[in-house]
């Protein structure tokens, strides 16, 4: 998946552009995201429904995939089933 | 990553906020983002090669950058303080191109046809217009978004280029999105052609922090400013800085001491900050915390910071090496690496200068010629330096102003901190003057300090040897008034050494 892409999901509202990937499938309330919105959106499963943050950036263990949230929503982001966290940054100073 | 990203996530999140306050004119991020639309379909439709502004900080310049990345059409704002001659050379390179501001000047230094140039607000009042029908949609964000030409002391100008992809990095990677509380205002002064400028707007965007343009700048519209609008956040220059300090000691603007109670945070930079004005400003300002940023147009703004706890640490200590780091540009971000090599590239260890590199994905090291980066990703800031055992990075000067004297090294700072300590001193400056015997050797330039009898100079000479080795002492000293800074307080070396020649 390229840098870049904004990904929508199936289940709910949010929205993601991937900052970096590798192989795997993105996962939003348990189903893949795609770049186009489907007619029908579905429901989080109860157990992949804590919500997506806006402006927040979600990242595997791995650090393999880093996704930034453009659009808030009630499904939870993994991939191929493993959850995806909120990258804690340190908070700096501003600079500018 | 298209950079425009950062307004369309404040305008969804907070449509009606006010994001920019200028010239008493207030805009919302839906406004700006309104305008940044309707601004890329003006450019779209112009079918230029590059979005130029030519004119002081104004809400056109947010449009015209926003809207040019929109378009994904490179933004170049230019210098309104270059010479005509300069001037010209640069608008003939970026022709065809659609650009904001000094109409007559433009049409006067660059008479083609191929360009289309409007006042501000004619711009402006054209991309609040066509915002009605623009497209939302963005292009990808792959190219170029900012174009900035280098001041050029030597050859002309380069064209230094940083794409979408390194300013997204640089923000994602020091800001965090929507942070600011709804009160918070960032005061912006420096102009709008320097990367502190570009980097002001897509931070404190991001930040969803309120920005406070401040087109000119004088040390009482700073004040009036910073008070009437409850500015929390300020970056200045270290000139800037020093005129505040003066004027509030004279009981600030208008008479009146001005309210300056939000003010948490004052950064700087662009400049070397002299130590005993950040030691006063820290006394001024007890509650604010400062920052120090480190940073080069090619590497998107800030590489290295000296944060508010490092500086009030370094205020109130009495250990040498702690109280030192004040006169640091702090430590790297998280996300980029620095090393300090020898001229053969090899990595020096701590407490060794050389030239500083740096690596990462805010750093473009690119101009439109080349690219400046080696095998390895790696950008040589052409700036000489050295880190500590903590990790703390000091600047000595351009590595193009060390002095090579009979084949030894010499770097202008070391010489100016000694001098510096003289209490009759009040500005330093060491440049490499010709020498049959050396090649090249140390020359001096003090500022005495006012009310004090200027120094000697063998007095001067003397400090110098028992500090540091003989080879560091001046063969020649000057005395002047002042010494020469270009408007954001960068010393003007090459000034200084056409004063020895003269």
């Amino acid at each position: 998946m390229k840098p870049g892409t904004k990904l929508k999901s199936a289940m709910c509202d949010t929205e993601v552009m991937v900052i970096r990937s590798g192989a795997g499938t993105i996962e939003c309330g348990g189903a893949a995201m795609g770049e186009a919105k489907p007619d029908a959106i579905g429901t989080p499963a109860p157990d992949l429904a804590a919500g997506t943050l806006m402006g927040k950036r979600y990242v595997d263990a791995a650090g393999t995939f880093e996704l930034l949230c453009v659009k808030p929503g009630k499904g939870s982001l993994s991939v191929d089933g493993v959850a995806l966290s909120i990258k804690d940054a340190k908070p700096l100073p501003a600079s500018d | 990553m298209n950079i425009a990203l950062f307004l369309e996530m404040a305008a969804d999140t907070a449509p009606d906020r006010i994001g920019l306050v200028c010239d008493g004119q207030r805009w919302s991020y839906a406004d700006l983002l309104a305008g940044a639309r309707g601004a890329a379909a003006l450019i779209r439709d112009s079918g230029c090669a590059h979005v130029a502004l030519l004119d002081e900080s104004s809400e056109a310049a947010a449009m015209a950058l926003f809207g040019a990345a929109l378009a994904g059409v490179p933004y170049v704002p230019l210098n309104y303080r270059l010479a005509d001659a300069d001037l010209g050379a640069l608008l003939e390179r970026i022709t065809p191109a659609l650009i904001v501001g000094d109409v007559d000047r433009v049409r006067r230094l660059c008479p083609t046809e191929s360009n289309i140039v409007l006042t501000r607000a004619a711009f402006v009042e054209a991309a609040q217009a066509r915002a009605v029908d623009a497209p939302a949609e963005g292009e990808d964000g792959e190219g170029i978004a900012i174009q900035l030409f280098t001041s050029g002391t030597t050859a002309a100008p380069k064209a230094a280029i940083l794409r979408h992809a390194n300013l997204v990095s640089y923000i994602l990677g020091t800001v965090e999105f929507a942070a600011a509380p709804e009160e918070d205002a960032a005061l912006v002064s420096v102009p709008p052609y320097h990367i502190a400028g570009i980097a002001a707007l897509l931070s404190s965007i991001y930040a969803m922090r309120r920005i406070l343009m401040l087109p000119a700048f004088s040390p009482e519209a700073w004040l009036d400013l910073a008070a009437d609008e409850g500015a929390s956040n300020a970056f200045v220059v270290p000139t800037m800085l020093a005129r505040i300090i003066e004027t509030m000691a004279k009981g600030g603007a208008k008479g009146r001491r001005p309210d300056l109670s939000a003010l948490r945070a004052i950064a700087y930079g662009g400049g070397k900050m002299p130590t005993e004005l950040i030691h006063q400003a820290l006394d001024l300002f007890p509650a604010t915390g400062f920052t120090n940023a480190y940073g080069l147009t090619e590497t998107s703004s800030t590489i290295a910071l000296l944060g508010p706890e490092e500086h009030r640490a370094a205020h109130g200590s009495d250990d040498p090496i702690v109280r030192a780091r004040l006169g640091s540009v702090g430590r790297p971000l998280p996300t980029v690496e620095i090393e300090i090599r020898d001229e053969d590239g090899a990595v020096l260890p701590p407490g060794q200068a050389g030239e500083i590199y740096v690596r990462g994905e805010q750093v473009s090291g690119e101009y439109r010629e080349r690219s400046a980066l080696d095998a390895d990703g790696w950008f040589p800031t052409r700036d000489a330096g050295y880190i500590d055992a903590d990790g703390y990075l000091f600047l000595s000067g351009r590595a193009d102003d060390v002095i090579v004297r009979g084949g030894e090294n010499i770097s202008p700072g070391e010489i100016e901190d000694v001098v510096m300590t003289h209490p009759a001193v009040a500005e330093a400056a060491a440049v490499a003057i010709p020498s049959h015997e050396w090649g090249e050797a140390v020359g001096l330039i003090v500022v005495p300090r006012a009310g004090h009898d200027a120094p000697g100079e063998e007095e001067l000479k003397q400090m110098v040897r028992a500090r540091l080795r003989s080879s560091r002492v001046p063969e020649r000293v000057l005395f002047a008034d002042a010494l020469p800074y270009n408007e954001m307080g960068k010393l003007l070396r090459r000034e200084i050494k056409k004063l020895f020649a003269a």
